[in-house]
């Protein structure tokens, strides 16, 4: 599957390995709930690795480990559950985190450009018959009232 | 008031784009119906019994003759001749097409008009006070902060998905006239003991369901930390308002299930780290107050003499000056309100016709601009007293000079079920019977200060939980049923009605109204208003004369 990553469509490279399943090799992501529980064994094995966020989630409780990871996934339960567009401010505002902030999940093709003002700079969509119009809309408005976090 | 400059009209006309786009992708069934309803709410359309109804922004009740022009437009060409003022001092159009939705945004867009974020879970549009600028009362002018508000707030790419609506209104005088207390958040300008101007910040009020009054969070803020202060709440809101319940959602349920102390705690750890990185610069709000410096007023308006000279001569006009205008902070002026209230019309309608004559009513009398206030009647702000008589003429003319501002007769009416798909119950049908009964002019003006808000269901939009008497329409196993409440305020003595007893069948409404109003006029002392004396009494002896009659 392809995604969208700094307005550009590129190949994926990473998996999300579910909290019950093997570690696979390659670049993955996992859950806070198994970064927390696996994560000697994770930074030992040498590769890139990325957590998935989901909206309840507390970006703070990661803030000591964000610059041992390459992504943060913000993985959406549905398009109207707007605590991630927070999570996603807070993690380049406050925690100045300078890796990939990935947005997946169910968000809507019509969000990305509120997205990617508050820091997130790649896209999964639902489909691939998505990306043209996640690339599209990213361009939605040439101005803004608020200052960009990204 | 204030111009757009190119980047405000980029934003809007941008925005039409997207939302044309939106609009399109809908119709070819590429997006879903439930994607399509936060996209269109988000522009201020919603799906309603009959038809689309589309709720157009205006910016803290602010009108210029050229927009009213073009609200009577659209009403023309793309609705049926009318259209409505909510007590957001919005404007609504209850029969657009929904395919057609896009051009009257673009046609909106041309007199710097849109309906961006007047619905769904958003930061809404900020109001405020409809003399804000002319009151007698006024410490500051509170419109400026209302445009910093209102740029900051529209596209706010943080809090677009929310938990639920939100709501900033601001007040710059005495008496509170923009029910900043029933806001989630309600800004207050004060002076501290230097003599200096800031905000008192309020949060967490609202009606809707569960009426509460807001709670003083920070006594006294600085302007130049306006937003950053606003960020911080709205932050903390978006990262911890329930989400699993949309009656629990607003940030009021937050504010009271964690208690002030510790929503302020929260608050304050986020100010204290945002505050000096959004620092508003003296530079950017003496620019943005450019824009609502006083028009040229006449400096020997109150020397003319023919204005006295009416007003002993002419007691309908006298009526009509002392109900329907109001003292201004320069003599020789006044501002008069536009009733929307006529017996025979629907509270709060206007139509196209009407709209054109007071536009040019407005470039002719009041410096080309118009407002809208809270109880859903327009108001000329700045008319000369040597004006208002020829003023007073052509709007008894268009049937707009209905001397009942502030009386029993000039309703907060919703649509109710003759258009809103919320509804439970009927509330224009109530309105007129309560209007055919008290037809007594006199009797009305006797009754005096007496605000009734009469709402279709408990979604609340006309505020009946602060009426004074306040009519709150419910569904009875099918049957349209009345909650009466007495003794709610939405003023500086901010107080949420009781209620008075079972609710009333629809035929029984007018008549429980006018037995109030009897008891009021039978037992209350001197000139004792309305409110003061359900204070004073309580809600018995009106419950017993209500259901006596029974």
């Amino acid at each position: 599957m392809q995604v969208i990553k700094d307005k550009k469509i590129i190949d994926d490279t990473w998996q999300y390995v579910a909290d019950d399943a093997d570690l696979n090799t390659g670049d993955i992501s996992v859950s806070l709930t198994r970064w927390q529980h696996d994560k000697a064994q994770l930074l030992n094995s040498k590769r890139k690795l990325g957590i998935r966020i989901k909206p309840a989630d507390s970006v703070a409780d990661i803030a000591d480990d964000l610059d041992k990871v390459q992504l943060i996934e913000l993985d959406f339960p549905d398009f109207a559950d707007g605590r991630l567009f927070s999570q996603a401010w807070l993690l380049r505002g406050r925690y100045n985190y300078k890796g990939e902030i990935r947005a997946t999940g169910h968000y809507m093709p019509d969000q990305v450009f509120y997205l990617s003002r508050v820091g997130v700079n790649a896209f999964k969509p639902e489909n691939s018959q998505q990306l043209p119009a996640v690339l599209a809309n990213l361009h939605d408005f040439t101005v803004n009232y608020q200052n960009s976090i990204n | 008031m204030y111009q757009y400059n190119p980047t405000d009209q980029t934003l809007v006309d941008e925005r039409v784009a997207q939302f044309r786009r939106q609009t399109e992708q809908f119709l070819k069934g590429e997006i879903t119906e439930d994607q399509f309803r936060a996209l269109r709410l988000r522009n201020g359309l919603y799906i309603q019994t009959h038809a689309p109804m589309l709720r157009v922004a205006v910016p803290y009740g602010l009108l210029n003759s050229g927009q009213i022009r073009k609200i009577a437009h659209i009403a023309r060409h793309y609705d049926k001749n009318y259209c409505h003022l909510t007590t957001r001092q919005n404007i609504q159009f209850n029969w657009p097409k929904l395919e057609e939705v896009p051009d009257i945004l673009a046609e909106l867009a041309t007199v710097q008009m849109h309906a961006i974020q007047t619905s769904g879970n958003c930061m809404r549009n900020t109001t405020s006070d409809h003399l804000a600028g002319v009151g007698v009362d006024e410490i500051e002018d509170p419109r400026p902060y209302c445009e910093i508000i209102r740029q900051w707030t529209t596209l706010h790419p943080e809090f677009d998905y929310l938990p639920r609506k939100f709501k900033i209104a601001v007040s710059g005088s005495v008496h509170d006239r923009a029910a900043t207390q029933f806001h989630d958040i309600g800004l207050h300008l004060v002076k501290n003991d230097a003599g200096e101007t800031g905000f008192r910040v309020l949060v967490g009020g609202g009606l809707g369901r569960t009426p509460i009054i807001g709670q003083i969070i920070k006594p006294y803020l600085e302007k130049k930390h306006l937003l950053s202060y606003l960020e911080a709440i709205l932050r903390v809101y978006n990262l911890f308002g329930r989400r699993d319940n949309k009656y629990k959602a607003r940030i009021k349920i937050l504010v009271k299930e964690s208690g002030l102390d510790k929503f302020s705690e929260l608050v304050e750890q986020e100010w204290l780290l945002i505050k000096d990185g959004m620092e508003l610069s003296d530079e950017r709000i003496e620019s943005i107050k450019s824009h609502f410096e006083l028009p040229a007023y006449q400096p020997d308006a109150a020397e003319d003499q023919t204005f006295n000279q009416h007003l002993q001569e002419n007691p309908a006009f006298a009526t009509w000056v002392k109900h329907n205008t109001v003292s201004h902070k320069v003599t020789g002026y006044k501002a008069a309100f536009l009733s929307l209230k006529a017996p025979d019309s629907p509270p709060g309608d206007i139509t196209d016709t009407q709209l054109d004559a007071i536009a040019d009513l407005a470039d002719q009398y009041s410096f080309g601009e118009i407002r809208s206030t809270h109880r859903q009647n327009f108001i000329f702000a700045d008319v000369r007293q040597a004006d208002l008589f020829a003023l007073w003429q052509k709007l008894d003319a268009l049937k707009l000079a209905t001397p009942n501002i502030g009386t029993v007769t000039d309703m907060i009416c919703c649509p109710g079920l003759d258009f809103c798909s919320l509804a439970n119950a009927g509330s224009i049908g109530i309105a007129k019977e309560i209007n055919d009964a008290l037809d007594d002019i006199d009797y009305i003006h006797d009754i005096g200060d007496l605000k009734i808000n009469m709402s279709g269901c408990m979604n609340g939009c006309a505020h009946q939980s602060v009426g004074h008497i306040g009519i709150l329409g419910v569904d009875k196993k099918g049957t349209e049923w009345y909650q009466l409440t007495l003794g709610g305020s939405s003023e500086n003595e901010a107080a949420i009605g009781e209620r008075l007893g079972p609710a009333v069948a629809k035929d029984e409404v007018t008549k429980a109204i006018t037995t109030i109003l009897d008891v009021y006029v039978k037992q209350r002392l001197d000139d004792e208003s309305f409110l003061d004396m359900v204070k004073r009494v309580g809600i018995n002896p009106f419950k017993e004369q209500v259901y006596a009659s029974h």
